[in-house]
């Protein structure tokens, strides 16, 4: 009795390969290869340093916006606000710097205003109950219209005595030819599984998710970590906006208009779940990989461009399909 | 000696009497059944004696010192452990994770303690050997079992040295076998040494486990005494008012 106790305790129920192939991720990362090595084949300019440089480099934005996504959601949250917050952060930052302050001066003002909304956000919604989505659209609104009283709805392209610390910041590949914006994504991608995987804070964005008022009786700080979520989720999308600033070299009150849909799809394909609870960083990658590459292909395979969105529609569909399946079948 | 007693304890939410003038006291390794049915005001008690509120007037004593609750948290650090109903459990976390949630051990320095996952799966897998449940450290909650899942709740209550546990309907929402294994849990933890206090509906579990049996009517505590000079009978009465007091 005693060693069949021991045994069944010590005995794990789930080997890492059997994880790894319930895993919506992985799954997911085997379509975007499966499409990458098509394409080499299809197309003559898939396979090119130049069109793998683009691809990667335009995954980024989306990408590094997901991964602060990525912690909302497990919460069982949601930030619709960011993609206006980008173009407000973008805005700061061209706005300070054509003013002629330095460029450090600029992305700490970029960076304080993302915070600042994170905040709002984040208290309305731990502190005075607001739900999420009704918050965020709100800030959605707000952040974009206040993009265009800075900046008086006009496109700036003059960025002051550091114009080119910022182009090189954005638009450099300092690293053997990667392309910086894609430097600063993996960086950012291993802290975010990092902070998941081996911090209390990480584990506590989990628990929210997963029973929030278990969480609570617990003793964990569950407003705490529900404003600081969404201060990451805004300064996700500052840091984005300021990289994309750099790459662009222009702002327009525009950009990144849309962008949070694309972003929640990214997060979700790579295998969040709104219910809460459940997401990983290396997900959020591989799910604006994903798109990206559906974007990309779809334009050398000469199709019409129209057809994007049922393409990326049809994928995001397509990866919480299988999610399903497999939970019917467990649930039998 | 008794490790918990309380004082001729009450509380009322404005004009409504919850509990009035109760006293009662729990030895070390004892397991008193609370009974009564809803509304009688053994949820309001044991919610004083957890924290959750404060009691209108009376005192409570713990190893014979003042208890003083402002928060639930705090119940905690007195050695007071709590099984909530609902289990309070997260089913997208481990078994290991349930245990030590809000009281994860870390390894490093300062700012840079990371979690120590070995050490919290070695700890949660000797808690479920004492309590000899086939829990897995390992396992996710939701492939749970509801036998499991209770234990799960428990062990949390044995990470520290817990001198009371308040178990609020543990068989509840389980199958016939799995009463069965949340009942040797329960011994488990009087042999131990913990006071249990035990609010449940089902009259067979208490007459099973409990050594005493404390029934409440109307805010007010009807009967007090050994299981073994009671009956299921004379508690039914005592619950319906059909037998006024013992």
């Amino acid at each position: 009795m005693a060693t069949t106790l021991e045994r069944t305790i010590e005995h794990r129920q789930q080997t890492w390969p059997a994880a790894l192939l319930a895993s919506q991720t992985f799954w997911v990362l085997i379509a975007v290869i499966l499409a990458c090595i098509f394409l080499s084949f299809a197309t003559d300019s898939f396979a090119t340093a130049k069109n793998l440089y683009n691809i990667t480099r335009n995954v980024t934005f989306v990408a590094i916006i997901a991964l602060g996504m990525t912690l909302v959601i497990i919460t069982g949250g949601i930030d619709l606000s960011v993609g206006s917050v980008l173009c407000l952060c973008s805005m700061v930052l061209a706005v300070v710097m054509h003013a002629g302050y330095s460029i450090e001066v600029g992305i700490a003002a970029s960076i304080g205003t993302a915070l600042l909304i994170g905040a709002f956000n984040g208290v309305m919604i731990a502190y005075l109950g607001f739900p999420p989505f009704v918050i965020t659209l709100g800030m959605l609104s707000i952040a974009r219209s206040l993009a265009m009283v800075a900046s008086n709805n006009t496109v700036v392209f003059q960025f002051g005595p550091d114009h080119d610390k910022l182009l090189a910041l954005g638009g450099g590949a300092w690293f053997f030819g990667i392309a910086n914006p894609v430097l600063y994504m993996i960086a950012l991608a291993l802290l975010t599984g990092f902070v998941l995987r081996w911090t209390k804070f990480g584990r506590y964005v989990f628990a929210i998710g997963g029973n929030e008022q278990a969480a609570t009786l617990t003793g964990v700080p569950v407003r705490r970590i529900k404003v600081a979520v969404y201060m990451i989720s805004a300064l996700a999308a500052g840091i984005a906006g300021i990289i994309q600033t750099g790459w662009l070299g222009a702002v327009t009150t525009n950009i990144g208009a849309g962008m949070e849909l694309q972003v929640i799809a990214a997060a979700v394909i790579g295998g969040a779940n709104l219910a809460g609870g459940v997401g990983t960083a290396s997900g959020a990658l591989i799910g604006a990989a994903l798109i990206e590459v559906i974007r990309n292909s779809l334009g050398l395979l000469g199709i019409n461009a129209f057809w994007q969105g049922t393409f990326i529609g049809g994928a995001t569909v397509l990866a919480v399909l299988f999610d399903r399946i497999r939970n019917f079948r467990q649930s039998e | 000696m008794a490790v918990l007693e309380l004082a001729n304890i009450s509380k009322h939410f404005g004009a409504i009497q919850a509990v009035s003038d109760v006293s009662l006291s729990l030895e070390a390794g004892q397991v008193v059944g609370l009974m009564g049915d809803n509304g009688a005001g053994k949820s309001t008690l044991v919610k004083m004696i957890a924290g959750n509120f404060r009691p209108s007037e009376g005192t409570m004593r713990l190893d014979g010192a003042e208890l003083v609750l402002h928060r639930p948290v705090e119940a905690r650090k007195y050695g007071i452990e709590i099984v909530y109903q609902d289990l309070a459990l997260c089913n997208n976390l481990t078994a290991a994770a349930n245990v030590f949630l809000g009281r994860e051990l870390r390894r490093g320095l300062g700012p840079l303690r990371i979690l120590d996952h070995k050490r919290m799966y070695k700890r949660a897998g000797e808690i479920f050997r004492e309590l000899k449940s086939e829990t897995r450290p390992r396992d996710l909650v939701k492939q749970m079992s509801g036998g499991q899942r209770q234990a799960v709740a428990i062990a949390r209550t044995m990470l520290s040295e817990a001198k009371i546990v308040l178990m609020d309907e543990p068989t509840a929402a389980i199958s016939v076998r799995q009463v069965a294994e949340v009942l040797n849990l329960i011994r488990e933890l009087r042999d131990r040494g913990i006071g249990v206090i035990l609010i449940s509906h089902r009259m067979p579990d208490v007459f099973d486990v409990a050594d005493r049996v404390i029934v409440m009517r109307r805010g007010r505590k009807v009967a007090d005494k050994p299981i073994a000079s009671s009956s299921p009978e004379e508690v039914t009465g005592l619950i319906t008012g059909a037998i006024e007091q013992v």
